[in-house]
């Protein structure tokens, strides 16, 4: 219960000054972090000490600090989202750590995200995916009263497994092949499953699907690395929906 | 007469929002084309006007601080929103939400605006259901509804306990559509930091590339800030990191005046403060109250004890716990609002029962509702909220109590606007939690939701047409003007300062001071000569933040240093706005207790006789006193009451 002192830790970071420059590794030391420190806020001591020493801070995204913007990103250890399973970086806490530990952190790695400076990637691609169909064509006002269509609690349950993605990135930064297809397949489920989406579920299909692909984002093999990561617990049984929903949207072309 | 002219129209309560839009003017789809809007923010109320005014037709710039609009901080709002639906068939109604979020209030709100706020309500959920909200569902396939504090009725709409998430998806899709179609274009990573006022009018803004470091200007007929509330200057508080209050200040700067600036929300329930290093505090849900009893040890040495960890709190038996919530306010116990649940639990950490190590904790303690109910009931309930718990604090909440503390939530105060939602600057409009306009000096849960989405999809489209029918004539605003280039020389020369002033502490080193200032002085309990030594004391962070300030890396270029700078720098100024505003006010209410304003039993009195108004601050240059006006509140619907929860 009590936290303790990690007194030592050696930090391996990824330090890269813009998009157009070749990035590298640079190697710092961290004293006396409390186990109760997030991560985030080890980094923040970090570039504080940065700052003492005149040295420009590390560069990361971060915002809610509570698991819920997917602001935040990072490859700790080779994992996205570091070493817990189902929190964001900025719920991850120094008591995962062993005290002398040496922790290797990089930006998300996939060549849909390039990177910006250091940590920071933009994933402005995912926000494109949305924009081709990602949403139910309604304008304001004019609309049916909310209990007018009765939705079975089954369905919006599920509906809300899905939609609980926070479009952080950690599946196609941790798939093989750079695939969308989990990101994807949450919003095409989720609005799938919901009578309000039905109507222009072909449509969205496909356009989602295409965007995807042109934005480079690679083919998804079913590795299910994706869920694994994912820090929402989103299942591939979505990504099942969406192959569903694209073939039968093909068929009817 | 003041020169604070609210613009609420005559007539009954009831008639007023129906009679004002049928006398307002509108413009024809053929020159909304012609008209250009920009959105600065994307939570709810951003969101929501930008969709909303692209689908009418008017061209949308919209920016947000964030890498994507989806981001923004609506997105961590937990518990649900209101609607007077009366789905549930419990006597619920838009007078009734109306009446409840004025006496939730504390009597410091507009009737008109509050009482538009409840008409629009129900809209709201219609609206967010056709959008795809996966909104909670009874077995029969029709919405649910839960309780919340402050409200005799089951009227909030949720989604899990991501109702904010959900609600800023759908708006987020709705933005994206118009996206597509060319409608709106959006500026991620770009921060807004001046307003430009051309001929007196609001004709523009200057705004930072986050990723270049370029300033830039932007033209439009008309600006909408819904820039979010300003808890940050707290340092601490459950707000993102990023929210900043700069822009709003900018903007009062330039002459909108800002309303009630000392008026700020603070939550009973967030995990308590660790350590110096921690940088913001998390949020545990109201809701836990139902279940858990709020306690601190009966005895000193009990407390003396937990504090130095010498002592389990499961070892105090029942006789020697304080349950002082329940001793004090034996008809509300655990279930007081907000403010009165904070504020006793300061009294008795500033009394020395405080526990954790800091002393500044109270135990919520969930042992009786697991012995009463079982633990798989409590665990259907709150099991996510004890999971975050245990995440954060690897303390199981199953088998030990929980420990909370009050932490900064919400800005009731910002810039003050009329009954059209526009600030003091014409063509300038503030909406969401950027105004000052409906929650009085303390907002009811669930309610936050409700306004910015209210402001956004569907008061700001109606009454944004009534000046902008004024415009149509107004060709495209140029922006190689004298005005721009002086708001674009003004924000260079104010960060370029900052840059280099070269000294050795950062931005956060003097945020934290100015968090603790603002903790200590300006918090829950006010006084007098409190107040006056906040003043000095911001005063002396300020003279050496300009003095000592250090800002590495580049000028252009990503840099969020600056950034930070910039944001501290508007934070002082506004602290003293805050300071001066609470000095002022020398009386107890809503989300704060004035120590001259007390009942003998020690509660929070009002003080209606000296200050049922609105205070209204107008910047009166940078070494002079801002000066005060007021907006007197007028009750014709409504009885005012002495809140009591005993």
């Amino acid at each position: 219960m009590a936290d303790k002192i990690l007194k030592e830790l050696t930090l391996k970071v990824w330090r890269q000054k813009d998009a157009k420059s070749k990035g590298g590794f640079e190697t710092y030391k961290i004293h006396d972090i409390s186990t109760g420190t997030s991560f985030l806020e080890m980094l923040d001591i970090l570039n504080e000490q940065l700052v003492s020493e005149n040295k420009e801070p590390v560069a990361f995204d971060h915002d809610c600090r509570e698991g819920i913007c997917g602001t935040c990103s990072l490859f700790i250890d080779g994992r996205a989202h570091g070493p817990d399973d189902d929190v964001t970086t900025c719920q991850l806490h120094m008591r995962r750590f062993q005290d002398g530990a040496t922790i290797t952190i990089e930006p998300w790695r996939c060549g849909a995200f390039p990177v910006i400076k250091d940590l920071i990637v933009d994933r402005q691609a995912y926000d494109k995916i949305l924009q081709a169909g990602g949403y139910v064509s309604v304008n304001t006002g004019g609309v049916p009263d909310g209990n007018a269509i009765p939705i079975s609690n089954d369905n919006a349950e599920e509906a809300m497994d899905a939609a609980a993605c926070i479009g952080c990135g950690a599946c196609a930064a941790t798939c093989k092949n750079s695939s969308a297809m989990l990101f994807v397949a949450a919003k095409v489920s989720q609005l799938a499953l919901l009578p309000q989406g039905k109507v222009e579920a072909a449509r969205r299909a496909k356009a989602m699907v295409a965007k995807m692909d042109e934005l480079g984002f690679g083919n998804c093999t079913n590795t299910g690395a994706c869920e694994m990561e994912c820090p929402k617990s989103i299942s591939i049984q979505h990504i099942a929906r969406l192959n569903r929903e694209f073939l039968k949207a093909k068929l009817k072309d | 007469m003041s020169i604070l002219d609210a613009k609420i129209p005559a007539g009954p309560l009831k008639d007023k929002w129906s009679a004002h839009k049928a006398h307002i003017g509108v413009v024809s789809p053929a020159n909304k084309k012609k008209l250009d809007v920009i959105v600065v923010g994307t939570g709810l109320a951003g969101g929501s006007a930008a969709a909303s005014l692209a689908e009418l037709g008017y061209n949308v710039t919209a920016f947000c601080y964030q890498d994507s609009p989806r981001r923004a901080h609506s997105i961590a709002a937990q518990g649900g929103i209101n609607a007077a639906k009366n789905y549930p068939n419990d006597n619920d109604s838009v007078f009734r939400l109306f009446y409840e979020t004025i006496k939730g209030g504390d009597y410091r709100a507009r009737e008109a605006n509050v009482y538009r706020l409840a008409e629009v309500s129900n809209a709201i959920i219609d609206q967010c259901v056709a959008q795809g909200v996966p909104f909670a569902r009874e077995y029969g396939g029709l919405l649910a509804n839960r309780s919340f504090g402050g409200a005799l009725v089951s009227r909030t709409f949720y989604a899990r306990g991501q109702t904010g998430q959900q609600l800023l998806l759908g708006c987020y899709g709705a933005m994206n559509r118009q996206i597509e179609k060319g409608k709106i274009k959006v500026y991620n990573r770009h921060e807004v930091l001046d307003v430009v006022v051309v001929d007196g009018k609001a004709r523009g803004v200057i705004a930072r590339d986050l990723v270049t470091g370029k300033i830039e200007r932007f033209g439009a007929h008309a600006v909408v800030l819904a820039t979010g509330g300003y808890g940050n200057v707290f340092f601490l508080s459950t707000n993102a990191m990023g929210c900043n209050g700069s822009a709003a200040w900018q903007a009062y700067k330039r002459g909108a005046m800002f309303g009630n600036p000392c008026f700020v929300q603070i939550h009973p329930t967030c995990i308590p403060v660790h350590g110096e290093q921690q940088s913001k505090l998390t949020l545990m849900s109201e809701s836990l109250r139902n279940d858990g009893r709020v306690w601190v040890p009966k005895k000193i040495e009990d407390a003396k004890a937990l504090q130095a960890g010498t002592k389990h709190p499961n070892d105090i038996p029942d006789e020697d716990r304080d349950f002082y919530l329940e001793r004090r306010y034996p008809a509300f116990g655990n279930l007081v609002p907000r403010d009165v649940a904070s504020r006793a639990a300061k009294e008795r950490c500033d009394a020395g029962f405080g526990v954790n190590n800091t002393g500044k904790a109270v135990f919520l303690d969930f042992k009786y509702a697991i012995q009463q109910l079982g633990r798989d009931t409590i665990e259907k309930r709150y099991g996510n909220l004890f999971q975050m718990y245990e995440k954060i604090t690897a303390v199981d909440p199953y088998e030990n109590p929980m420990m909370i503390y009050p932490a900064i939530h919400y800005s009731m105060g910002g810039l003050w606007v009329d009954y059209n939602l526009m600030t003091t600057i014409p063509g300038l409009y503030a909406i969401g939690e950027c105004n000052f306009s409906d929650h009085g000096a303390n907002r009811l849960g669930a309610s936050a939701l409700m306004q910015g989405l209210a402001d956004g999809y569907f008061i700001l489209p109606y009454t944004i047409g009534d000046y902008l029918a004024k415009e149509i004539q107004t060709p495209k605003i140029q922006t190689n003007t004298p005005e721009f280039e002086e708001a674009e020389k003004h924000v260079t020369d104010r960060l370029r300062k900052l840059y280099d002033i070269k000294g050795t502490k950062s931005p956060d080193h003097f945020h934290k001071q100015l968090g603790h200032i603002m903790w200590d002085y300006i918090g829950m309990a006010r006084e007098a000569s409190g107040l006056k030594k906040a003043i000095e004391l911001i005063a002396q962070v300020k003279e050496e933040f300009y003095k000592d300030l250090r800002v590495v890396g580049e000028f252009s270029a990503m840099n969020n240093e600056l950034e930070k700078a910039g944001r501290v720098a508007d934070f002082i100024e506004l602290a003293e706005l805050m300071a001066h505003d609470a000095l002022d006010r020398n009386e107890s209410c809503g989300g704060h207790c004035r120590l001259e304003s007390v009942t003998e039993e020690g509660e929070a009195k009002r003080d209606d006789e000296n200050f049922k108004y609105v205070s209204v601050w107008e910047y009166k240059g940078e070494n002079t006193a801002p000066e005060l006006h007021k907006e007197e509140l007028e009750f014709e619907n409504v009885q005012l009451t002495q809140r009591s929860y005993k």
